[in-house]
């Protein structure tokens, strides 16, 4: 009599071999995760509030303000705090933003093909072929630059950019045997969107999400940092840099540690990315690509 | 038939330059009503609002006005800076050589410096030295820009003095007072675009190693170095000019950065200071010259793989 018992099922889902610097990295994002949703109760002091009218005064002078003073006299290690939650807040939303756009347009353009296809991509031809950057100051030149308009302007920048991706699987997806078995069943489009296309454009997509992001991050971040960006009285990371670089004036006087008020924002910045984009790569050398290919847009 | 191919990738080069100056324009003339209030402040009285328009020829149709910016691209009449009246032109002159210098020379730096590496990552791949290449690329790729600069800024402007922290360059500077001014700006855009060219430069030498005439010098028994430097090299030298021309349009980016923190007066300061004080015509002007070298790169790029395609150059 043979065993006729099917082999054990994998187990559901078990912890991904990620590696030392895989799970340093997935640590750093879960901290700056917590950081930003309960920056009220972390921070010390409100982000706005001036503590003293010293610019860049040190932290050590017993004043009660961990690494000192900004230019107006606000607890840095505060701002900070506030920071993570403008900068990751504000990324995340454009990215989300540039998501569902750019995959929903992207995927219309991929399935339908023909004609509608050729004008969708002709006319996103047309922004991929500016910088990202350019593309930004351009439409902050125009719009201006309060925080739904940041965010507006990003998740459009980026949408040009998912909307290739996501129209070039779907046409990959679309060539399959199994979809011409779904269409020779007599499957509508949206059985096949939803049934064919999505769960095989899922890992993909997702890696993207994950590149999306650090763009998302670095282009607000500079449009900050150039002053364009997120605008007083708010502060994100970016412009923290910018309002702060006075203080490499104040180093002979006070010492280095002054200098954290303009680098330590953009120390955060690094933390974020470099964690982001270690996963991605974790994600991508699964499927035997490398992510400089990738990272060049 | 290779000439068509390279005819037709420039004329759509062309037609590619003409959509991005539309969307310049109709990009920074959405609201045409905010540039006079803009510029005349809060205390514009309507009547004075209108006269400005009249005067920046604000009022009439943006079509007629598109005509006349477009044409004014090639003739040089750029218009008049909204902030300073002065013509735009006479404004973007001085400045265009300065961001060619330093685009220059951080090309002439990162390129040689990212295909050696690249090549001698190639040459031991999963070595010591290529896998910390590979993780060190990606914390390059993932600096900001002004984090790079304000750690070199710290380093050798404030502790060590050695250097300026603003890049600036009097009329008559001689060659080492450029070096002075620009090494810092040049590194910053170095490790900007450094990474993603080493990695790419690395991939192509790779993939031209598993070609089968590869296989065939190992078999007889070349040694590495000489296959690498020989037989892989020639034949990756096009994937590598188009990796090179590909990211030498990426140090755009890194331009505005660079020129904003170092307070260098060149295009990307101007097109920085434009935009704050929504100074239109300036703006235009300077995406302009920004887009058409981005345009340009990219063109080089695709005419370059078109070359090196052998497959391209016979009819079928």
């Amino acid at each position: 009599m043979t065993d006729t018992s099917l082999p054990a099922p994998p187990p559901k889902w078990q912890l991904p071999d990620l590696g030392l610097l895989g799970w340093m990295s997935v640590a750093i994002l879960v901290f700056w995760t917590f950081v930003a949703l309960f920056a009220p109760w972390l921070a010390p002091y409100e982000e706005s509030t001036i503590l003293t009218n010293q610019s860049f005064a040190p932290g050590e002078d017993g004043n009660q303000m961990l690494l000192g003073s900004d230019y107006l006299g606000r607890d840095v290690f505060s701002r900070l705090i506030y920071g993570a939650r403008l900068t990751l807040g504000l990324a995340l939303a454009a990215t989300l933003l540039a998501f569902v756009f750019g995959v929903t347009l992207g995927f219309v353009a991929g399935i339908l093909g023909g004609r509608t296809d050729d004008v969708m991509s002709r006319i996103n031809d047309a922004f991929v072929s500016f910088p990202s950057i350019m593309l930004a100051l351009i439409l902050v030149s125009a719009f201006g630059s309060s925080l739904w308009l940041l965010v507006l302007t990003i998740g459009f920048i980026e949408a040009t950019r998912v909307y290739r991706i996501a129209r070039s699987l779907a046409q990959n997806i679309m060539v399959m045997d199994f979809v011409e078995v779904s269409r020779a069943r007599g499957e509508s489009l949206w059985w096949i969107l939803k049934n064919d296309v999505m769960p095989n454009a899922f890992i993909p997509l997702s890696t993207d999400f994950g590149l999306r992001f650090t763009y998302s991050i670095l282009l607000l971040s500079s449009l900050s940092f150039l002053g364009l960006g997120v605008q007083p009285p708010f502060s994100d990371w970016g412009s923290m840099v910018k309002e702060n670089m006075a203080a490499m004036n104040y180093v002979l006087f006070y010492g280095i540690q002054v200098a954290a008020a303009p680098i330590l924002p953009a120390v955060c910045i690094f933390s974020v990315t470099l964690a982001n984009n270690l996963l991605v790569d974790w994600n991508l050398s699964r499927s035997q690509k490398d992510i400089s290919g990738e990272l060049i847009d | 038939m290779l000439g068509m191919l390279i005819l037709r990738r420039i004329a759509l080069g062309l037609a590619t330059l003409f959509i991005v100056s539309l969307i310049v324009f109709a990009g920074t003339e959405v609201l045409p009503g905010d540039v006079a209030a803009a510029v005349l402040g809060q205390g514009a009285t309507p009547e004075t609002l209108a006269a400005y328009r009249a005067e920046m020829n604000l009022d009439r149709p943006a079509y007629e006005r598109y005509a006349e910016w477009f044409f004014g691209l090639f003739t040089g009449d750029l218009g008049n800076s909204l902030a300073t009246q002065r013509p735009v032109a006479d404004i973007i002159a001085p400045r265009l050589p300065k961001t060619l210098m330093l685009g220059g020379f951080a090309a002439l730096f990162a390129v040689p410096l990212a295909v050696g590496l690249g090549l001698y990552a190639a040459m031991r791949p999963g070595s010591w030295f290529d896998r910390s290449l590979t993780t060190g690329s990606i914390a390059v790729v993932s600096a900001p820009e002004f984090l790079v600069a304000t750690l070199l800024v710290l380093a050798f402007a404030v502790e060590l003095r050695w250097l300026p922290a603003i890049a600036r360059i009097s009329t008559d500077a001689g060659f080492w007072e450029i070096v002075v001014a620009l090494t810092m700006p040049v590194l910053t855009l170095t490790a900007a675009v450094l990474a993603p060219m080493m990695r790419m430069t690395r991939s192509a030498i790779l993939n031209v190693l598993s070609q089968p005439s590869i296989e065939m010098a190992i078999l007889k028994g070349v040694p590495r170095r000489t296959i690498i430097l020989k037989h892989a090299l020639p034949n990756a030298i096009a994937p590598i000019i188009n990796v090179i021309a590909v990211n030498l349009a990426y140090i755009i980016g890194g331009v505005l950065v660079v020129e904003t923190i170092f307070s260098y007066s060149g295009v990307a300061k101007l097109m920085v200071d434009g935009v704050a004080s929504r100074d239109i015509p300036v703006v235009q002007a300077c995406a302009m010259f920004f887009c058409a070298i981005y345009i340009l790169f990219n063109l080089m790029a695709d005419v370059v793989s078109i070359l090196a395609n052998p497959r391209l150059r016979h009819a079928k």
